[in-house]
C-alpha cells in the first residue's frame, strides 16, 4: 500500500504534464482536423463549424500540397540512401584496425550531429552562395560549376540534401559502428582462410550480419527525414517556386501565417499517417527476420 | 599490410575535412574584416584577424539577451526534465503499482506520434492558459519526455531488488530510498539524459518560433534565423553570431560525449 502510494507520487508530475500537453493536444488535434478553425474561430469559437473530411479533401485538391509531398519525397529518396551509405563509409573506416586516430575522428564525424540546426543551415547557405561559395569555387577547381544551388528549383533540394548528410551521418554511424563491433573476428578470419577479399568479405560477412541494423536505422531515418522543416526555412523559404516546401513547412504556413488552424491540423495528421505506416512496415520486416 | 591502410586513412582524413570544413569556415570568416569572405576565390583565411564582427554583434543587436533567454530556458528545462523523468522511470522500473505494465506500453506506443501533430492544438492550450509569450510556454512540452523516462526506466532495471529490500526493512522510507539508493545508483544515466535535454533545448526551432512572438524573449536560433534574412550579405557577422550559438553546445559536447554516445546506443536499441 505505502508502496504504491510512493509509487504513483513519483509518476504523477511527469503522467500530469505528459497527459497535458502531449496527449490532450494529439485528441483534440484529431478533432480540430475536423474542423474550419481559422482566425475567426481563434477571436470568437462560435465562428467554428464542423467539416468533417473537408479538410482532407480540400488537400486532395490543392496542386501545392501534392508537390510538398513530392519534394519530400524526393528528399527523403536522395537522403536516405546517400546519409545511410555515409553513415556506413564512417563506420567502417572507424572500424578499421589500418586506421590511425580513431577515436579522434569519431568525434570529429559526429560533431555536425549535436550543432543547432539553424546555425549550421546559415553557414551552409553560404557555402553554398553561387558567386562568393566555398562549394562552386571547389567545383570550379575541377572545372565544373557554377550552380546556382539555393537559387534554382532543380539544384535546391540536392543542396539541402547534402547538407543534411552533413549534418546527420555521425548519429547513423555510431548505431552501425555499434553493429560491426559485435560481428566476431573468426567469421572474417573464416573469410580469408576461403581466400575471399576485402569487397568479398564486406559482402558475404559485414552486409549481412549488419542487415537487421541497417533496417531499423533506414526506417529511423525515413521517418526524421519526412519532418524536414528548419533547413527550407532558413535556407530557402521553402522556394524557389516552392521547390522545397515540405509537408511541415505548408503545416507551418498554413497554420502559424494564414492562421487556418483545421487545415494545418489535417496536414500534420498526413504526415503521422505516412509515419504510422513507416513503423508498421518496420515491425512486419523485423519480425519476419528475426522468425528465419 | 601497410599499402592498405594509406586509401583506409586518406579517405578517413577526406571525410574528416567535410565534417569539419563548415565549421572551420565558420570560425575563420567570423574573424574576418567585415566584406572580406565575399570574394572570389573565397578567401579561407582572415588576411588581418579581428573580433570586430562580435563587437558589433553585441553593440547593434540583442544578441546577449538572445544568449540569455536559451541559456535560462535550457537550463530550466534540463532541471525540470530529468527530474521529473528519473522519478518516472525508476518508479515504472522499480516500484510495483496497479496497471504499470499496461501504462507503460502506451507511453511506448506513443514514441510513434511526432510532436508536430500536438503543436496547433498545444499552440490553442498554451492561449487558453495565458502562456503564449512566456517561458513557461516554451517550456510546457518538455516537461516529461516519454523517451527520458525509457531510458531511465531500462538503466534502473539493473539496481538489485535485495538491496531496495534490504533498506526497507531497516525502516527507510521509500522517497529516502529513491533519495539515497536509486539516484546515486542512477548518475551516470541522468548526466545523459541531462545532456540531451540540455542540447534538445538550446537548438529547438519550431515550437519557440510559433509560441514566441514576442521579439526580446526570443532564442538564439530563432533571433539567427531572424537576423540571417536581414543580413544576408553579412557573411563575418552572421557567422560570428553562429560561432555565438555553436560554441556552448559544441563545448558540452566535447566535455560529456561519452554520457552522450551511450545514451544514444540504450535509446536505439528501442526500434
Amino acid at each position: 500500500m505505502r508502496r504504491s502510494v510512493a509509487a504513483w507520487t513519483l509518476v504523477a508530475p511527469a503522467l500530469i504534464a505528459l497527459a497535458m500537453f502531449f496527449f490532450l493536444p494529439i485528441v483534440a488535434a484529431l478533432l480540430l482536423s475536423f474542423t474550419d478553425f481559422d482566425l475567426y474561430a481563434l477571436a470568437d469559437l462560435h465562428n467554428l463549424r464542423f467539416v468533417g473530411l473537408g479538410n482532407y479533401l480540400t488537400l486532395l485538391k490543392t496542386p501545392l500540397f501534392w508537390q510538398a509531398l513530392g519534394n519530400t519525397i524526393e528528399f527523403v529518396v536522395l537522403g536516405v540512401p546517400l546519409s545511410i551509405a555515409t553513415s556506413l563509409g564512417a563506420a567502417l573506416l572507424i572500424n578499421s584496425k589500418l586506421a590511425r586516430f580513431r577515436s579522434i575522428f569519431r568525434t570529429i564525424f559526429f560533431a555536425p550531429v549535436v550543432t543547432t540546426l539553424v546555425a549550421v543551415a546559415v553557414i551552409w547557405r553560404y557555402l553554398f552562395n553561387t558567386r562568393f561559395g566555398v562549394i562552386n569555387w571547389l567545383l570550379g577547381l575541377i572545372g565544373l560549376g557554377p550552380v546556382d544551388w539555393l537559387g534554382s528549383p532543380h539544384w535546391a533540394m540536392p543542396a539541402i540534401v547534402i547538407f543534411a548528410v552533413w549534418k546527420n551521418f555521425g548519429y547513423n554511424m555510431i548505431i552501425l559502428l555499434a553493429g560491426l563491433q559485435t560481428i566476431p573476428d573468426d567469421l572474417y578470419e573464416a573469410a580469408r582462410i576461403d581466400g575471399a577479399g576485402p569487397l568479398a568479405q564486406f559482402r558475404h560477412v559485414t552486409l549481412p550480419a549488419l542487415a537487421p541494423v541497417m533496417l531499423v536505422v533506414s526506417i529511423l531515418t525515413m521517418a526524421a527525414y519526412f519532418q524536414l522543416f528548419a533547413e527550407p526555412y532558413v535556407m530557402t523559404q521553402g522556394g524557389p517556386v516552392q521547390s522545397t516546401t515540405s509537408i511541415l513547412y505548408l503545416m507551418f504556413v498554413q497554420g502559424f501565417q494564414f492562421w487556418n488552424l483545421g487545415y494545418a491540423t489535417a496536414v500534420a495528421f498526413v504526415l503521422f499517417a505516412i509515419l504510422f505506416a513507416l513503423t508498421l512496415v518496420q515491425v512486419r520486416l523485423s519480425r519476419r527476420w528475426s522468425g528465419q | 599490410m601497410r599499402r592498405r591502410a594509406i586509401p583506409v586513412n586518406v579517405a578517413m582524413w577526406l571525410l574528416g575535412l567535410f565534417a569539419m570544413t563548415p565549421l572551420l569556415w565558420m570560425l575563420s570568416v567570423s574573424l574576418m574584416q567585415p566584406g572580406e569572405a565575399a570574394h572570389f576565390p573565397p578567401p579561407l583565411l582572415p588576411a588581418r584577424p579581428t573580433v570586430q564582427n562580435y563587437v558589433t554583434l553585441f553593440a547593434t543587436t540583442d544578441m546577449a539577451r538572445f544568449f540569455l533567454n536559451s541559456l535560462a530556458l535550457a537550463t530550466l528545462a534540463t532541471l525540470i526534465s530529468t527530474t521529473f523523468n528519473v522519478m518516472a522511470g525508476y518508479a515504472f522500473a522499480k516500484l510495483d503499482f496497479r496497471g504499470r505494465d499496461a501504462l507503460f506500453r502506451w507511453l511506448l506506443a506513443a514514441l510513434v506520434i511526432p510532436a508536430q501533430v500536438a503543436m496547433i492544438p498545444l499552440f490553442l492550450l498554451c492561449k487558453e492558459l495565458g502562456l503564449v509569450n512566456s517561458f513557461a510556454g516554451v517550456l510546457a512540452p518538455s516537461i516529461a519526455t516519454v523517451f527520458g523516462i525509457f531510458l531511465v526506466r531500462q538503466y534502473a532495471l539493473a539496481i538489485p531488488d535485495e538491496l531496495l529490500e534490504a533498506a526497507r526493512i531497516d525502516g527507510a522510507s521509500e522517497w529516502r530510498i529513491f533519495r539515497s539508493i536509486a539516484l546515486p545508483a542512477l548518475t551516470p544515466i541522468l548526466v545523459t539524459l541531462a545532456t540531451f535535454a540540455f542540447l534538445a533545448s538550446w537548438s529547438d526551432f519550431l515550437w519557440p518560433l510559433i509560441i514566441l512572438n514576442d521579439t526580446a524573449k526570443q532564442t538564439l536560433p530563432i533571433a539567427l534565423a531572424n537576423l540571417s534574412r536581414e543580413h544576408v550579405q553579412d557573411f563575418e557577422l552572421m557567422m560570428a553570431g553562429a560561432v555565438v550559438t555553436l560554441a556552448p553546445v559544441l563545448l558540452l559536447f566535447l566535455a560529456l560525449q561519452r554520457y552522450y554516445l551511450s545514451g544514444l546506443l540504450a535509446g536505439s536499441v528501442k526500434g
